[in-house]
């Protein structure tokens, strides 16, 4: 049989890592050496992680690029596999398969104003970028990272926000709707925390979280002159081959999982705006 | 790369040769039949097992086979179901995991379980669909499906020029039929006392040889062209072969509503097209629970669980389903192959239970919208 690109490989737990509640972080390595060896990904691609008899689910790859021997995905106790992927066990054997789809933009960010933009309970792809520019902070101009909650709790890692607030040449926004004694940001919406940040003509901005919440940031951006092409966003559809074949994941014409997950905005502007694709 | 032969005449009595030389050269033949009163595609050893003299009839939501009393065996125009299902099977394993005493996880490949496999009565609708199919998957770019490969490989193809056509077809207009024009081994036109038969690939030709037929002679020939004109006789038509820009500007048309309002959203369009190629994976362990299969089922778009994602639906109601699928179709495929994914079959308007008929609603989408009073 010629090769078969659906089959995942055993992949070891090798480390468990509670982050909050709901989300923890596993630390993957492949058996195989020469599938080591040979694995190589950029930040905002994602792997397939199969639990053994219940599924697949697609997740992103948050740990650094230099190191591709160690995949770390942050994943969000949330459905059927994910519950299921959350028992495992340092030691475990699951299956993985990836990276799959065409990741963050951080060629031509270099030299270049990085705004990060997220939302919801703690966004990994981006979280991929953060740790990409901070481990290179000379390569890159200002980073300026905004992260907006529901609720304070919801705000994973508030450790590393606090250490990224003390980066060089770095600025970082948090916003939670509501606030509790022990949230010293902002209370509202993360759109209106826009007019504090100073953007230079050489921008460039990523974001992943909530659709409606990208619009809306997307909106104020435009509004401040960066240019669409300028606008990256990590686009979520339901994925199950991840090869751009079982055509779940398009938007439009796209398969998210190959031609995405990330877009530029001008790449998907046209359908953007209206629901249900 | 030998002479192609002329066409040549292959006499109704010999069909039966034709079906013995393709078992004796290895082929599991795969014919038409009627079963539970459709026409459906199964394994087949003897002419007497064909459709003799049988017809069947197409409106928005009908079929019915008629009995015409003919000696001919592909009046029909349409099998409920194309040749897809050969290829890209409905359901199947796509590996298998086991899990030993330790716990550890082991991943194999399932068996090739592709047969040598000819097919006879695909018609031009169904082999410009296969062509899509082929595009989507085994295209480089996607990384080739080998279940797929496997079988397409071992796929012998003997079209039938259609010369009749039914109410429902509309191939003239999107321009894939109902002459087959390529994409087979061999094409036949039926005539009254047997066949005009050519070649379209080298395996094709060497059959027609192992056959040691005669040259159809210009009687013969004249008379394949005059029923082939037939089928070209169709009530339905696209409004263009190029509707991309049309349909994405017209995303918010009340016409979506009034299909909507409509439509069952029972999948039976993407059930029965020729080129849909959407499926879902799932896990199926045994009962121990020490073997575990990965299975793909076709799906549709016009399920609940197609556009689901933790929690979210993003296709939650008919009418964004009935966009998507028809937006897809016809709009869609021009980015992802260069042309309409529509090769005219009409199977979605035959098969609709409430007999939606798409190029009816499409023509309706391609007029401006009109102004409604409650705007």
């Amino acid at each position: 049989m010629m090769h078969n690109p659906h089959r995942p490989h055993q992949a070891r737990v090798v480390e468990r890592v509670q982050e909050s509640g709901s989300v923890f972080t596993l630390r993957l390595e492949f058996l195989d050496s020469e599938m080591r060896d040979n694995y190589r990904f950029a930040p905002g691609q994602f792997n397939m992680v199969y639990l053994y008899g219940v599924g697949e689910v697609a997740i992103s790859i948050v740990s650094d690029p230099k190191d591709p021997k160690l995949l770390d995905h942050t994943i969000r106790a949330v459905g059927r596999v994910t519950n299921g992927i959350s028992q495992l066990k340092d030691g475990d054997i699951i299956g993985l398969r990836g990276p799959y789809g065409r990741g963050w933009p951080m060629l031509e960010a270099e030299g270049r104003d990085v705004v990060v933009i997220t939302g919801g309970l703690g966004c990994a792809p981006v979280v991929s970028v953060i740790n990409y520019i901070t481990q290179r902070r000379e390569q890159f101009g200002k980073l300026t990272i905004l992260q907006g909650v529901k609720l304070p709790k919801d705000l994973i890692w508030r450790d590393r926000f606090e250490r990224w607030i003390n980066e060089p040449n770095t600025e970082v926004f948090l916003a939670a709707d509501k606030g509790d004694p022990d949230w010293p940001w902002h209370v509202g919406l993360v759109i209106e925390l826009f007019d504090q940040m100073k953007l230079s003509e050489d921008t460039i901005v990523m974001m992943c979280g909530p659709e409606g919440m990208m619009r809306v940031c997307i909106h104020e951006l435009l509004l401040r002159d960066i240019p669409e092409d300028a606008i990256y966003l990590s686009m979520e559809r339901n994925m199950q081959c991840a090869l751009g074949q079982c055509g779940h994941c398009q938007f439009g014409a796209d398969f998210v999982c190959k031609d995405g997950p990330v877009f530029s905005y001008d790449q998907i502007k046209p359908l953007f705006a209206h629901k249900g694709f | 790369m030998t002479l192609p032969l002329a066409p040549q005449f292959l006499p109704r009595e010999q069909f039966q040769q034709l079906l013995d030389t393709l078992h004796h050269n290895g082929h599991k033949v795969v014919g038409p039949q009627v079963r539970d009163d459709a026409i459906v595609y199964a394994p087949i050893k003897n002419t007497s097992e064909l459709p003799l003299g049988i017809e069947d009839h197409h409106a928005p939501g009908s079929y019915l086979l008629k009995d015409n009393g003919s000696q001919h065996w592909f009046d029909w125009a349409s099998t409920p179901q194309g040749i897809k299902p050969l290829l890209f099977k409905p359901r199947e394993t796509l590996w298998r995991a086991t899990r030993d005493a330790t716990g550890t996880v082991h991943f194999k490949d399932p068996e090739n379980d592709a047969e040598k496999i000819a097919v006879i009565g695909a018609r031009a609708c169904d082999l410009a669909a296969l062509n899509l199919q082929d595009q989507h998957f085994l295209s480089i770019e996607n990384t080739p499906d080998p279940f797929y490969a496997a079988r397409r490989h071992n796929l012998f193809i003997i079209a039938i020029n259609c010369t009749r056509a039914v109410d429902t077809c509309f191939c003239s207009s999107t321009g894939d039929g109902p002459k087959c024009h390529d994409g087979f081994d061999i094409v036949m036109t039926e005539l009254e006392h047997g066949f005009v038969i050519a070649s379209g690939s080298q395996q094709g030709q060497q059959l027609i040889k192992q056959l040691a037929l005669t040259d159809a002679d210009e009687k013969q020939l004249s008379e394949a062209t005059q029923r082939e004109a037939n089928a070209t006789q169709q009530q339905r038509s696209v409004p263009s072969q190029n509707m991309r820009d049309m349909l994405f500007n017209a995303l918010d048309h009340p016409q979506w509503d009034d299909i909507a309002s409509r439509c069952l959203s029972c999948g039976n369009c993407t059930a029965v097209c020729p080129s849909c190629f959407c499926y879902s994976e799932h896990a199926e362990p045994t009962l121990d629970g020490s073997i575990t299969e990965q299975l793909r089922e076709w799906d549709s778009c016009f399920t609940q669980g197609h556009s689901y994602m933790h929690g979210i639906t993003v296709r939650h109601d008919t009418r964004l389903r009935y966009r998507q699928w028809l937006t897809h179709k016809f709009a869609g495929w021009h980015d992802q192959f260069g042309r309409s994914g529509c090769t005219g079959c009409g199977r979605c308007i035959t098969w609709c239970p409430p007999g939606i008929d798409i190029t009816q609603e499409l023509a309706i989408l391609s007029k401006p919208e009109e102004k409604r009073d409650d705007a």
